[in-house]
């Protein structure tokens, strides 16, 4: 049963980002492009997720453990640090360049669109490089 | 290339989005931050807790593609660049500024966001400014 839930939370990730159009990187870059052809769908993506995330991170919080769990896996921080903005401001580059976030691009690896072949190693490779240079850090403070 | 607005599709798909993270919390008591969930999974420090839940909610993630084409009949609608040495730039920036920022669209933009992570808050603002700005500098400045 567990292991149920995270496949279909998985599942239903990526058929939301599918439906959703997130995981057309046109549509992505339509969204960030405000004096071309822009297109507002994208807004309306985070709207929805959000409808639905934030009365129910509440409620799910009002339990004192999750169901198959002994602790919630939260971030505790709270500080500011320029590692959040230099990291953030670099990701919003690649993802204006590309029009792929992370989900997106492992959703869209079965459809095996060429672009997708490149951006998904090459983002794997940013990832471990950034796991090699940057101090480590307590493992619950990644999101 | 113009793409249609699509508000109510979105709006449903955002909504499948932020029904799987209440799932995944309230079953794992995670949050479904797919940058967090990947780069754990990567050298040089793996997290051993949570590495099981992660590899499956990725082949939840894998398997959507090939199920919506079973279901539907048809591919998902998707156009990327076939600009190779771009899309390796991308990624690479993608990947490094996910694991240095703590997070991405997902864990920051949804999740943070929801959570009222003031963190999540100011890392979702910096990284839509830098995309707007890219978007522009790349279409508008040095071309289409």
């Amino acid at each position: 049963m567990h292991i149920f839930s995270t496949l279909f939370a998985g599942l239903l990730f990526g058929t939301g980002l599918i439906l959703s159009g997130m995981a057309n990187p046109a549509k992505v870059q339509n969204f960030l492009d405000l004096f071309g052809t822009w297109d507002p769908s994208l807004a309306f993506v985070m709207g929805g997720a959000i409808v639905m995330t934030m009365p129910g991170f509440w409620l799910v919080q009002k339990r004192t453990k999750p169901l198959f769990d002994d602790v919630f896996h939260l971030p505790t921080r709270t500080d500011f640090d320029a590692r959040l903005v230099v990291g953030a401001a670099i990701f919003g580059i690649g993802w204006g360049l590309g029009g792929f976030c992370p989900g997106p691009a492992l959703t869209s690896l079965p459809l095996a669109a060429s672009g997708t072949l490149f951006f998904a190693p090459a983002m794997l490779v940013g990832m471990v490089i950034a796991k090699y240079t940057a101090a480590p850090q307590p493992k619950n403070l990644e999101l | 290339m113009e793409t249609e607005f699509t508000p109510f599709v979105s709006l449903l798909g955002g909504g499948l989005i932020g029904l799987s993270a209440v799932v995944l919390l309230a079953t794992h008591g995670r949050i479904a931050g797919i940058s967090g969930i990947v780069s754990r999974m990567l050298p040089p420090t793996f997290d051993k807790a949570g590495l099981p839940q992660g590899i499956i909610f990725l082949v939840g993630l894998l398997l959507a593609a090939p199920l919506w084409i079973v279901v539907t009949g048809t591919a998902p609608v998707q156009v990327v660049s076939k600009n190779e040495l771009l899309l390796v730039a991308a990624g690479l920036l993608v990947g490094f500024g996910s694991v240095i920022g703590n997070g991405c669209t997902s864990g920051h933009g949804v999740c943070g966001i929801s959570r009222g992570s003031a963190r999540s808050i100011a890392a979702t603002m910096t990284f839509m400014a830098t995309a707007f700005v890219t978007v522009f500098v790349l279409r508008h400045v040095v071309g289409g």
